[in-house]
């Protein structure tokens, strides 16, 4: 199939971008979304030309790297599938394809479709983690854990930080984000000593990080590639009021 | 240089614990004064980064992604050996050790994987307390499943997304130490040059890939962590950007690299599906303890599979080694799934591939879980329906991603699978403490040669990297480091990083002044098509001889002809991957060398010259029971040395899963 792509340029952070318009033809419904990238960035340098930068790694759906906006929707049209999954028999010959980077203040972009997440490493280091020591573990067996309970936890964890949920949010909230951290170590009796300073100071971070608030829309949900859910919002909410109104959850 | 590996003596079970009595120890107001530069942050670096922070050393991480979190670990998705014996049928450390020891097919050392075994219960221990949310059973106690080689239940598991888990828990508490200022990371950095001063390591010379920048770090020690060479296949398992360049330059610099040709083929993988394919998927290994894998008995045989029926299909695995039937080691399903194909057996629109499937899984399942809830008589449809709720449970997000990848829904009609490049269980060479043999260099989880020989069983390479990165380093630097607290910080401006700068910035502005016409990409391609056609999952004399020549050629060609649009001060993924992709065309003349020099077959490498009259590998103890271990003397020159192999505890067998 032969497709018109609009695809965002932009030199650096400082400059302002632009859509180009490119053509790309015989294009299989076998490859995948980035497979087709590939075909138009080796045109580019086949012309001389300087390719699109996107970010992806794995290319498994699992890396949360890579983050393409298209046609409005983040990771494009499929339903809980990044960027890297989707394929091409999705199209049809003709069709136009819009591509842009993440949308987000406390997302710069760094290079076309390529953006700054640091953000997300630095929420995580105000207390996404059980603080345990090398070496301090008791027998794995010792402390049983609830299937159900160790399996919401992992649905939690399954979050793979790629900023989708951001990104989709008209708010540019990072609430998703955040509550999966707070939920998936909240459900576990490891996580239960340092719950609620890990609330408050996850969520300070998130603030100071410029990320917008929830306003309980669900786009996010919607997105998100791993079908992380809304209610670890609403536990996250109920961590963080516990927390403040316990007087606890003072920031360390 | 002779090699030592320093394997400690005494018995085998009391070597580590001897070790760790009386290793040299750092006191906590040394180590705030000791940098250690950790160059990658999958399981062994994150893990050896976050143990080592804690510690209290000065810890520097690099990798080249935008956050740790994001190294190819997370893609691991089976699970985590470890000798528990929760399960009651009869695990050890002895039988992981020795389960370890013959899958690799007697080439790794027998110290260095009895540590493994012994250290792999502490690293359950250590994940469960950082919260890795790890499957349980209704009573709350944590499940296990079988792979490949074995004949226990000892994998751990988080459905398919283990090794994602265990990043994330290593990645959390990296972060920890990096909230404490005891770690400062640095992201989207790729190391281009080992600074060496008085023979040791001393630092590095990192790009920064968002500037193009260079920039200088210092370091007591530098621990490489940087993964696997699959990629020089071009089509492999790993991902896009996994790469070989820091453990390459460190070889350049000295480093011995030991046994490059054993390379993991790993037999279920979704099979390519065109030209434009830019990376293979796994289907994990778990997949096996319940799919049947088969192709048709009759030769091109063109119908579809569902409508080929039971008495017409040929188990082979299952008939070729009834003790392991379909989880037999990842060498042999590979190298019976492709004998099928090129006999003519193979099937799917390129007959290279074939069926895994888990309609009898399904109905089995289906059965005991209508038992459980009390239905009786249940129909076809119904048993369908529940068995294929319990595989969902089990493999959901594989069937998932199997979905979207082929299109095609592995509930109703096979897999069609396919050997793929996946693992390298060459690496740098290191002695037991992990240390290569530059003082101050060592090398961690794949980025080393030591523990798998030959071939690595599944679930095993997570608890490697774990095991390095959290058990075993932060003993074996100490006792090395301990000798260099009269050390201060050496300044950057040490002529020493000057000249290494100069290298890596003079190396950059050659690239991009070739100036020629065929992209990056197009030579990667070309290389990875030589090495899978020659140093793939067959090999012979005399393809391995061509081999080598072409990529000689192809070497010259590249340095003459590539193009890479963009600028040097800034972000240039063509540059990145440009650098990536002339140290595999150097590389892989060396994976051919060796593979031509060990003229036997063990493990992953199969030289089609010496197998058994059944066609499995077929080794040649008397004179290829050593380590080979080379040595970089210049362009396409390289010397090999030889570290004996010495087994005191197992007796080497023909290795059998009959």
């Amino acid at each position: 199939m032969n497709l018109t792509l609009k695809v965002w340029k932009q030199k650096n952070k400082n400059e302002k971008g632009h859509f180009e318009t490119y053509q790309v033809k015989d294009i299989s419904s076998e490859m995948s979304f980035l497979e087709m990238f590939d075909v138009l960035n080796e045109q580019l340098v086949a012309e001389g030309k300087e390719p699109i930068a996107f970010d992806h790694d794995c290319r498994e759906g699992i890396c949360g790297m890579c983050s393409m906006h298209i046609n409005g929707r983040a990771h494009g049209p499929w339903h809980h599938t990044t960027t890297c999954q989707l394929h091409m028999r999705e199209y049809k010959n003709g069709d136009t394809i819009v591509v842009e980077p993440w949308r987000a203040n406390s997302f710069p972009v760094i290079k076309d479709l390529v953006v700054d997440r640091t953000s997300f490493d630095r929420i995580i280091e105000a207390g996404g983690y059980i603080s345990v020591n090398t070496g301090n573990a008791v027998d794995a067996n010792a402390l049983p854990i609830e299937k159900q309970k160790a399996d919401e936890a992992f649905a939690a964890a399954a979050c793979i930080g790629c900023g989708a949920c951001v990104a989709a949010c008209p708010n540019a909230s990072a609430m998703l984000f955040v509550s999966a951290k707070v939920s998936h170590l909240a459900l576990l009796p490891q996580g239960d000593p340092e719950r609620k300073t890990r609330a408050v100071n996850m969520i300070q971070q998130m603030d100071k990080e410029g990320f917008g608030s929830c306003t309980n829309i669900g786009a996010c949900e919607a997105e998100c590639p791993k079908g992380i859910s809304l209610e670890n919002i609403a536990r996250l909410n109920r961590e963080y009021i516990g927390a403040v109104f316990s007087g606890s959850g003072e920031g360390a | 240089m002779t090699l030592n590996s320093k394997i400690p003596a005494g018995p085998l079970e009391s070597k580590w614990k001897n070790y760790k009595s009386t290793c040299k120890l750092v006191n906590p107001a040394n180590k705030r004064h000791l940098d250690v530069i950790v160059i990658g942050t999958g399981l062994a670096g994150a893990s050896a980064a976050a143990s080592l922070g804690e510690m209290g050393y000065k810890v520097k991480t690099f990798c080249f992604q935008d956050s740790p979190r994001r190294a190819h670990s997370i893609a691991a998705q089976g699970g985590i050996n470890a000798a528990k014996n929760y399960q009651n049928d009869g695990d050890s450390t002895y039988r992981l050790f020795y389960d370890t020891i013959k899958g690799g097919d007697y080439r790794a050392r027998e110290g260095n994987v009895y540590r493994l075994a012994e250290v792999s219960a502490n690293i359950i221990d250590q994940c469960v307390a950082q919260g890795v949310p790890f499957a349980r059973e209704y009573g709350g106690l944590l499940s296990n499943r079988s792979f490949g080689g074995v004949q226990v239940q000892r994998t751990f598991y988080a459905a398919g997304q283990t090794g994602q888990q265990l990043l994330i828990g290593a990645y959390q508490a990296l972060e920890r130490q990096v909230a404490l200022g005891n770690v400062t990371q640095y992201s989207r950095h790729e190391m281009q040059e080992l600074v060496m001063i008085d023979g040791k390591a001393r630092g590095i010379i990192a790009r920064n890939l968002v500037t193009g920048e260079l920039e200088r770090f210092f370091g007591h020690a530098v621990l490489l962590c940087s993964g696997g060479y699959g990629n020089v296949f071009y089509l492999s398992t790993n991902a896009m950007g996994s790469n070989v360049t820091a453990a390459w330059k460190a070889h350049k610099k000295g480093a011995y690299f030991g046994n490059p040709c054993f390379t993991q083929i790993h037999p279920t993988c979704i099979p390519v599906s065109g030209d434009h394919q830019s990376k293979l998927t796994l289907m994990s290994e778990s997949l096996r303890n319940d799919g049947r894998i088969w192709v048709p008995k009759k030769q091109g045989d063109s119908r579809k599979a569902n409508d080929i029926p039971e008495e017409e299909r040929d188990y082979y695995l299952e008939r070729r080694y009834p003790a392991f039937g379909n989880l037999v080691p990842r060498d042999v399903a590979s190298r019976a799934a492709k004998e099928r194909c090129d006999a003519g057996y193979g099937v799917g629109a390129s007959k290279q591939a074939v069926y895994l499937d888990y309609s009898s899984a399904i109905e089995r399942y289906g059965k005991t879980e209508a038992n459980k809830q009390g239905i009786e008589n249940p129909d076809a449809r119904t048993i369908r329906e529940l068995g294929e709720g319990v595989v969902k449970e089990k493999y959901g997000n594989l069937f998932e991603m199997y979905e979207k990848i082929t299109g095609e829904d592995p509930y109703k009609v096979p897999m069609r699978i396919y050997p793929a490049v996946h693992y390298t269980m060459g690496g740098l060479w290191v002695d037991y403490e992990l240390q290569t043999n530059i003082p101050g260099l060592y090398a961690l989880g794949e980025a080393n040669f030591s523990d798998h020989g030959a071939n690595r069983l599944g679930a095993s390479a997570l608890m490697q990297g774990l095991a390095d990165g959290y058990f075993v380093v932060p003993y074996t630097l100490g006792n090395n480091l301990a000798d260099d607290i009269r050390t201060k910080a050496i300044p950057t401006d040490h002529p020493a990083f000057e000249a290494a700068e100069k290298e890596v910035s003079d190396r950059i502005n050659r690239l991009m002044n070739i100036k020629g016409k065929e992209s990056v990409e197009s030579f990667h391609k070309r290389l990875g098509k030589i090495m899978w056609n020659k140093c793939g999952m067959a090999r012979n004399a005399q393809g391995l001889k061509e081999a080598i020549e072409e990529i000689k050629a192809l070497r010259k060609e590249f340095w003459s002809n590539v193009f890479i649009p963009g600028d040097i001060k800034e972000f240039n993924p063509e540059l990145d991957k440009a650098g990536r992709v002339a140290d595999f065309l150097e590389l892989g003349e060396l994976m051919c060398l060796d593979a031509l020099n060990r003229n036997e077959s063990c493990g992953g490498h199969f030289r089609e010259e010496y197998q058994t009259e059944d066609g499995e590998a077929l080794r040649q103890d008397d004179q290829y029971m050593y380590v080979s271990a080379w040595e970089y003397k210049g362009d396409s020159q390289y010397e090999m040395h030889k570290e004996a192999l010495d087994y005191e505890v197992v007796h080497p067998t023909q290795r059998s899963y009959k």
